[in-house]
């Protein structure tokens, strides 16, 4: 998990060449309790950095999952679909929502590492 | 989950009935009445007619009566016990209203009565506008939207009509992070983007962050007052002049006025635009007991646009604007209709008993109370439970989850197992902006001692949670014909229709 990288929003990112996969972490999935429902984004379409991309409905509410970067959606995570659950199961794996081909890769340096991450999340309890 | 907790022979309960769903209980061919055998020979349908079965259930009169009777036992509503649903204002609903919305007179109106037989009824809506208007300080009111996010639409779209009546169409809509989920939903139907507008670490608009979103491309601002917190928002003047120098309007969601009626007039605070929602301030039912009614009042500027119809004072009586070009009072300007008919009339009469029942200075009581109330809840609950924000509080009062941490409990945990003890629990996981909510809101309309054995649960559910004693709470309710749902299989595979047992649909 040493290029993972993280937003306060509670996104997670993996790069692989130009194009990042992103998810929830499990502290989100936590958090948010059973989710029931995904509304993933179009491919093609092109996000800001922070932009509200897609919505993870749970039993407890509908949450915005925003881009940590900047880019073009180049897929979306469709399994997800018809089984939500995926995200609570295997949040940092078979649970990713989108792939985002970065438009500012220097955006990266913004995010968190895994430590730092812990670190803010420690905070928030 | 559904086990009984005795076994008997017919499954029901005592007299805790196992009823079937009535499409169970279909015998083909029983009918309440006796129809006259119809003459096929006459069709003149040209062949459109229904080739299926209606799928109707046969049923005999009584056993309708059984079947509705029972499953109105197993509901639990303001007029079985408490309702502490916060955001919700479950109040008692006087029999008086009541007794009023069934007068022959009224309750046997047809709106497309001819006007002149029907003054009475304009008279009353006239009246109960008046009310509204003087509660409000505003000098207008569109009567027609049918309930609160009906009430958000009808604003969102005067402002949307008084902008580009100037030229000026804008983008965006601010709206707080702890509203209610409506208010965004509005602004985006009515093609706004929406920006969330942060609290500050008292639960209140973070004044700083909101100006600094303002700009000229915003329409409107949706501020709810007192907040989902049960907060008095205590800047709303310098928020409302803040929105007026950009250009913007004052949209505020009136879901709370039952904290504030008598007390504080929403048009002194500069607000332009403001739902009433009939059913949670004066009294109305809802839930499942009614239709709710939104009325809307509007600021001077945007009085113009206000949807059709209304009621004005003609030459010859009351009359109700339908049209744009009505000679007497017609406005080119309102922006149209958005509901059949007038509005929920049995909704305004039962609003107009309430309020004339208790008068300015009992309305002004009933704010009063509702926030002393809250208070009491507040303050007896602080140290078993957490509250989100110190007080005084106003209707509702907000606890999060931090005083279960550790002990196995969630939020739902606790909810459900107020039921076990025979409550209606609190709104729970809402506002989002504090962990795992607790939302009361008790209502001028509850006694001390009701209070009292509610406070009582609540402290010996929070000590029971913390004793490790967490198992029975992850059970509950255990007391209820239904026991815990799967709310996640609820969700994901939800089966929302009858279909006839397979042997029979293969017939």
């Amino acid at each position: 998990m040493a290029d993972v990288k993280f937003s306060k929003e509670h996104e997670w990112i993996t790069i692989d060449g130009d194009t990042g996969t992103v998810g929830i972490t499990p502290y989100a999935q936590e958090q948010l309790g059973d989710v029931v429902y995904v509304e993933l984004p179009e491919t093609g379409k092109e996000f800001d950095k922070d932009a509200e991309v897609a919505v993870v409905e749970s039993v407890k509410a509908a949450s915005e999952i925003y881009t940590p970067v900047a880019g073009e959606i180049v897929a979306a995570n469709g399994d997800l679909e018809d089984n939500p659950g995926t995200i609570n199961s295997d949040p940092l794996a078979a649970g990713w929502i989108f792939k985002i081909k970065l438009s500012d890769p220097s955006q990266l340096d913004g995010l968190l590492d895994e430590a730092a991450y812990n670190d803010y999340i420690g905070d928030l309890d | 989950m559904d086990r009984p907790k005795t076994e008997t022979l017919s499954g029901n309960q005592g007299l805790r009935i196992e009823e079937p769903l009535i499409f169970e209980q279909d015998a083909p061919g029983r009918c309440g009445v006796d129809l006259p055998e119809t003459d096929l020979a006459d069709n003149r349908l040209g062949g459109v007619e229904r080739q299926d079965p209606v799928g109707l259930p046969g049923l005999s009169e009584p056993q309708v009566v059984r079947h509705f009777t029972r499953l109105s036992q197993k509901n639990y509503g303001i007029d079985s016990g408490f309702y502490p649903l916060g955001s919700c204002t479950m109040k008692h609903n006087p029999r008086l209203n009541e007794k009023m919305a069934r007068l022959q007179g009224l309750g046997d109106l047809h709106p497309l009565q001819p006007e002149s037989t029907v003054q009475g009824a304009l008279e009353m809506i006239d009246t109960l506008a008046h009310w509204l208007k003087e509660l409000t300080g505003m000098p207008a009111v569109a009567m027609s939207p049918a309930a609160g996010a009906h009430g958000e639409l009808c604003g969102i779209m005067a402002i949307r009509a008084a902008l580009e009546d100037r030229g000026d169409p804008r983008s965006r809509v601010l709206v707080p992070e702890s509203a209610h989920g409506t208010n965004p939903a509005t602004a985006a139907a009515c093609g706004y983007s929406i920006d969330s507008i942060p609290a500050d670490d008292r639960g209140r608009v973070d004044l700083e962050a909101f100006k600094s979103m303002l700009g000229d491309d915003v329409a409107a601002i949706m501020l709810t007052n007192p907040n989902t917190c049960g907060l008095f928002e205590n800047d709303i003047i310098e928020i409302a002049d803040a929105v007026h120098d950009a250009g913007a309007f004052f949209y505020c969601d009136g879901a709370n006025f039952n904290a504030i009626v008598g007390r504080v007039r929403p048009g002194d605070l500069g607000v332009d635009c403001m739902h009433l929602n009939l059913h949670k301030t004066f009294s109305t039912p809802h839930g499942g007991g009614g239709p709710g009614s939104g009325p809307t009042v509007l600021s001077e500027p945007l009085a113009p646009f206000a949807p059709l119809p209304f009621v004005v004072h003609g030459k010859n009586g009351f009359h109700l604007v339908e049209t744009i070009d009505d000679p007497i009072g017609g406005s080119a300007k309102s922006f149209g209709r958005m509901k059949g008919f007038h509005g929920q009339m049995g909704m305004f009469i039962r609003s107009l008993a309430y309020i004339l029942s208790h008068g300015a200075d009992g309305l002004r009581q009933v704010s009063g109370d509702a926030v002393l109330n809250a208070n009491y809840l507040l303050a007896e609950l602080s140290d078993d439970l957490t509250a989100s924000f110190p007080g005084p509080c106003m209707h509702e009062a907000l606890f999060d989850d931090r005083f279960l941490k550790g002990t196995g409990v969630s939020t739902l945990d606790f909810a459900k197992a107020m039921i076990d003890e025979g409550f209606h629990p609190m709104t729970m996981y809402f506002p989002l902006v504090v962990s795992g909510a607790l939302l009361m809101e008790p209502t001028e309309t509850e006694s001390k001692d009701a209070l009292d054995q509610y406070i009582a649960v609540v402290k010996g559910l929070a000590a029971k949670a913390k004793s490790g004693n967490d198992g029975p709470f992850h059970e509950a309710p255990v007391l209820t014909p239904r026991q815990r749902l799967d709310e996640t299989a609820a969700a994901r595979n939800p089966v929302l229709r009858w279909t006839p047992p397979v042997e029979e649909a293969a017939e």
